[in-house]
């Protein structure tokens, strides 16, 4: 097995250097965002809502706002940062350097881990300045918070490679992930839901990313930590494998 | 004979849609030449130049470059090998020098700022280093997609149609580049369609047609192999029919018997244009008096154009 260091970090150090040149975007537009969520959500309705599981909801819907920029950008970050090369062509010098599947993915998706980690601290920074919250495991939500975005990022590289155009590409983050991170538990816990709607949302797998990242903040969650840890886990490997046979077949990339 | 630095076997592809784009090609690239690829417009040199470069994969054949398999040892073999591709592929946003950095590093060589600072001086990109690439002309894109390609000092470059679309000025300018990286033993593998420039820059020459490769010769012996003497002369008076002194000789009246026209010998070789000496002689002797005498070898153009008018295929 060989593993190219310098190519890989080559990879990493263009896909930061691609985010830090729309760094102005990069930064404002999750900002923006979340201010507004959390004046709408946060301020105004949450002020005449009761603590959910002893959490004010302000502070409550912190880890879903989170989980909804994190896995927008993410997406459509990775997406495009493999669809644009096969669009314009410039993929060419990627499929005849001596790189492979793994270096390929560990510049893509560290990028996208290093991105992700940057945007959550953007968006927990801008909380601050609305609610009061404290993160109860700080070191597992970094790293839940990295899991997420490196699994996100495997989806989007696929979401990059499937796409033929434009428009299929915008389609997925806009018709399946944004719904399913809205009525995965954002704004309200899944355990308030009255039956049969409660077992409904166990079926959008979102729904455990929300509730694993609140319990890294809160310590409580819908569903186990240990769930929502197996099921991301096995995402971001159902993904790499996904891309290792896309690899090896060439299917998209080679003619 | 040393080692092919490349060695292609039986390749063949067939893209989907049924489209033979390569047909059982076997080519061999000696270590330190220039080759050029010459073929019409859709004869397969973009297919072949991918397939060795992985981005097409081959439906059938062996490749072994710097005697690695391709299907198999890949990594070591590419990363020895450059490639300018066709299109003006590149990332319009990025600088000069980052474009050049990355490809340095995707190759997994160490950064070294003075090779590129070398490489960009050698294509007159130097002052450009900090432009954006979406800001250079078509002539510099082409000129930042070979630094790219050379960032990692390949020992053999793929040019794929480097002077297209570029003007007569240029070409030649890219003509001396090229031979300035042979100069360093780069081995080049270029495709063209322009007759002039195999003729000019290369040392062997394959020509290629719907998929397969008519014939690979040196430039000079293909030239001598298929190369003719034409003269032309232009008769004082018009000849009903031709003298047998002078019909031994490889000639037809043309013009209502005013044009005598001699195709033969051997071009380069001087046996020709002896001939066409010795014809005129024969002329003389026989009384016959010519006004005009056009005489000129056969270039690389008229031995293309007479191999690909054989045998169209159906
Ligand atoms: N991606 C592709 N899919 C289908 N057919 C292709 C593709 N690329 C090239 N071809 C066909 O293969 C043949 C050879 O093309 P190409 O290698 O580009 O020729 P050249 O470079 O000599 O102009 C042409 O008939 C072309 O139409
Ligand atoms: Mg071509």
């Amino acid at each position: 097995m060989h593993f190219n260091l310098r190519s890989a970090l080559s990879i990493y150090r263009r896909e930061m250097s691609r985010a830090f040149r729309t760094a102005f975007q990069s930064i404002l537009s999750p900002v923006l965002t979340t201010s507004l969520y959390f004046v709408v959500f946060g301020s105004v309705i949450g002020a005449r809502m009761e603590p959910i599981g002893g959490v004010p909801y302000g502070a409550f819907i912190i880890p879903g706002l989170l989980m909804l920029t994190l896995l927008g950008e993410t997406t459509s970050n990775a997406s495009f940062g493999i669809y644009m090369p096969r669009f314009t062509g410039t993929i060419y010098e990627l499929l005849s350097a001596p790189v492979g599947v793994a270096e390929t993915l560990a510049g893509f998706v560290g990028a996208a881990a290093t991105k992700g980690l940057i945007l959550a601290a953007i968006i927990l920074g801008t909380a601050t300045f609305f609610v009061d919250y404290q993160i109860a495991h700080p070191i597992f939500a970094a790293l839940y918070i990295m899991l997420v975005a490196a699994s996100f990022a495997l989806f989007g590289f696929i979401l990059g490679i499937w796409a033929d155009s434009f428009e299929k590409l915008g389609i997925i983050p806009l018709l399946i992930l944004t719904p399913l991170t809205f009525l995965g538990g954002t704004f309200y816990s899944i355990r308030d839901l009255p039956a049969p709607w409660d077992a409904v949302a166990l079926a959008n797998p979102i729904a455990f990313l929300v509730s694993g990242l609140r319990w890294t903040f809160y310590g409580t969650s819908d569903v186990p930590i240990a769930v929502s840890l197996g099921l991301t886990l096995g995402f971001l490997v159902l993904c790499v494998v996904i891309i290792a046979v896309i690899f090896r077949t060439g299917w998209r990339l080679r003619e | 004979m040393s080692e092919p630095i490349l060695s292609i076997r039986g390749l063949t592809k067939t893209y989907k849609g049924g489209i033979r784009a390569l047909d059982k090609v076997d080519l061999d690239i000696r270590a330190g030449e220039i080759f050029a690829l010459l073929g019409p417009n859709g004869a397969g040199k973009t297919t072949l130049i991918g397939a060795v470069c992985g981005l097409v994969r081959p439906t059938g054949g062996t490749m072994t470059a710097f005697g690695h398999d391709l299907a198999r040892d890949w990594r070591a073999a590419r990363a020895r090998i450059g490639l300018v591709p066709q299109e003006l592929a590149t990332d319009m946003f990025e600088t000069v020098w980052r474009a050049v950095t990355y490809s340095q590093g995707l190759f997994g060589k160490p950064y070294d700022a003075a090779r590129l600072e070398e490489i960009l001086k050698s294509l007159s990109l130097w002052d450009k280093k900090d432009a954006q690439i979406r800001a250079l002309s078509g002539g510099m894109k082409r000129r930042v997609l070979i630094a790219k390609a050379l960032a990692h000092d390949p020992e053999l470059l793929f040019l794929d149609e480097p002077t297209a679309g570029v003007d007569v000025e240029l070409r030649k300018g890219m003509w001396q580049q090229i031979a300035a990286l042979k100069e360093r033993g780069v081995t080049i593998i270029l495709t063209t369609h322009y007759i002039e420039e195999a003729e000019e820059m290369a040392d062997r020459v394959g020509i290629i047609r719907s998929g397969r490769i008519l014939m690979v010769d040196e430039k000079h012996a293909m030239m001598e192999r298929l190369g003719t003497t034409e003269a032309v002369i232009d008769l004082a008076a018009p000849l009903a029919a031709l003298p047998p002194d002078i019909a031994a000789f490889p000639v037809e009246l043309g013009e209502g018997g005013r044009r005598l026209i001699y195709r033969g010998g051997s071009a380069g070789e001087g046996g020709g244009r002896a001939e066409v000496a010795q014809l005129t002689q024969a002329l003389t002797r026989a009384g016959i008096a010519y006004t005009t005498l056009d005489i000129h070898d056969s270039s690389l153009e008229d031995i293309f154009v007479g191999l690909l008018g054989e045998g169209e295929p159906a």
